[in-house]
């Protein structure tokens, strides 16, 4: 089992506030890790440490590492942008550009310069359709606006958009908490089926969910990784008092 | 609050698997009575009560159902509710032996009374004590005298072994015997296998207190 993201001592601060207390976590490569904890108990802000998203808040400051394929993404000599590219992103609320469902996908590849001439180009938005198993609802309507989608195909969207320029990694931050339990279902088999390629790591409140699609459950609560392990495990017989009385739903 | 509501079931459905054991306790020690004692009536409570294990056991079942697909419990609670899904056929399962030893009782009851009952009487105390320790062992999550009551099931084996022995002698010495010898033989078996059962029920509370699945432990990984 090969470790795609390594973390280690990492600490995170807004201002003066501490949001993250030193966390040390391995995130193996082609499996999804799911992050659980009561609300602020920091594992969307340490999602995005992952990519650096939190660069773009004002006055915040981290410690520690975070190594991708063992390289130091907080190393000075660090491309953002780049680093993006490999370490995509999908929020929980979808939000497509208000463009065609067509461009939507294609803004990612062109930007980047990806493809080759305007067949490789469509042959890459159509494999990122498919691969986000949204390409037979919209094969037809391909230049229709991608608000005209509902909720749970606009979040494939942005998976498909994400998916387009090849990332490595895929961090979600509750994907599916606005959807209906039919997209939700979508978005779970989607999941599944992408960690075949992708490292996933997610967010979620829902506890099902994380029992659900991962392979591997760390449990936060206050800026602190409480615990770690197979998800069959922290859903058993997990280590923590803490973990469980959390997902037995003691507090929270 | 989704929390209490879940330990409120949790609660119910605890007093629910003791009361079926306590039916179930006392089928088996009426069971035994009635085949000593020759008592034709206490025999025939047995089976009747039997009926009412046999809907505890469906309304067990069900509820079970219900707090996984409606609750969803985990840890803990989790392997609580399976422990009792699968505590729950074999206290069936335990009452249904009690009541084939009733009904040995009734045949036996009209046929001569042999010698002795040799180490039945012994046998059947083991049995019930196994019984009331596993499900003692159960209600106070002592997963300790669940591994001493497993111990135990070797004696009322050596039991079983003297008593058929014994039988089978009984047998020959006297040919008469035999149709009673031969109930005699089956009630001891029916006992043996209660205790193999109390077995199954000590190990799921060491499933349901320490999270490691002890039966089975030489042949998968127990974690």
């Amino acid at each position: 089992m090969k470790i795609k993201i390594s973390v280690s001592n990492l600490n995170f601060y807004y201002g003066k506030t501490q949001a993250l207390h030193n966390i040390s976590l391995e995130i193996p490569e082609k499996e999804v890790m799911a992050f659980i904890g009561p609300s602020g108990c920091g594992k969307s802000t340490f999602l995005r440490t992952l990519n650096r998203m939190n660069d773009i808040i004002p006055n915040t400051k981290v410690e520690g590492k975070v190594l991708l394929d063992g390289k130091d993404i907080y190393a000075p000599d660090t491309n953002v942008v780049n680093l993006r590219k490999r370490v995509g992103m999908i929020f929980q609320k979808s939000n497509p550009f208000p463009k065609s469902i067509f461009e939507n996908v294609a803004y990612g590849i062109r930007i980047n310069r990806l493809h080759k001439n305007k067949a490789d180009l469509e042959e890459r938005v159509e494999r990122a359709l498919q691969d986000a198993a949204l390409w037979d609802e919209v094969k037809d309507r391909l230049h229709k606006s991608a608000f005209d989608l509902s909720g749970g195909q606009q979040q494939r969207l942005c998976i498909a958009r994400a998916l387009a320029i090849q990332p490595e990694v895929i961090l979600m931050d509750e994907p599916a908490s606005a959807l209906d339990p039919i997209a939700t279902q979508k978005i779970e088999e989607l999941i599944v089926e992408l960690k075949k390629n992708y490292t996933i790591v997610i967010v979620t409140h829902n506890m099902q969910q994380a029992a659900r699609i991962s392979d591997k459950t760390a449990f936060f609560m206050l800026g602190k990784l409480i615990e770690v392990n197979p998800t069959s495990k922290i859903f058993t017989n997990p280590d923590q008092k803490l973990t469980e009385d959390y997902i037995t739903g003691r507090f929270g | 609050m989704e929390r209490r509501i879940l330990d409120q079931q949790l609660n119910l459905l605890r007093d629910k698997i003791l009361l079926l054991g306590g039916m179930t306790e006392k089928a088996l020690h009426r069971a035994v009575q009635s085949l000593i004692e020759r008592d034709v009536e206490l025999a025939q409570q047995v089976l009747k009560d039997d009926k009412i294990i046999d809907q505890m056991e469906l309304d067990i079942d069900r509820f079970c159902i219900e707090i996984l697909a409606l609750h969803q419990p985990a840890a803990h609670d989790l392997r609580f509710v399976i422990s009792v899904a699968k505590i729950t056929p074999i206290l069936e399962r335990i009452a249904d032996h009690a009541s084939s030893i009733a009904e040995a009782a009734l045949v036996l009851s009209n046929e001569p009374q042999i010698r002795r009952y040799i180490d039945l009487p012994l046998m059947s105390e083991i049995a019930a004590e196994m019984l009331g320790n596993a499900l003692d062992a159960f209600t106070s999550e002592n997963s300790l005298l669940s591994r001493e009551v497993i111990e135990e099931d070797n004696k009322i084996d050596a039991c079983y072994k003297r008593i058929f022995d014994e039988l089978i002698e009984m047998i020959i010495e006297n040919p008469s015997i035999t149709t009673s010898a031969a109930h005699l033989l089956f009630v001891a078996k029916h006992l043996e296998r209660i205790g193999d059962y109390v077995k199954d029920i000590c190990e799921l509370n060491v499933y349901l207190t320490e999270a490691v699945f002890i039966k089975h432990s030489h042949l998968t990984s127990n974690q």
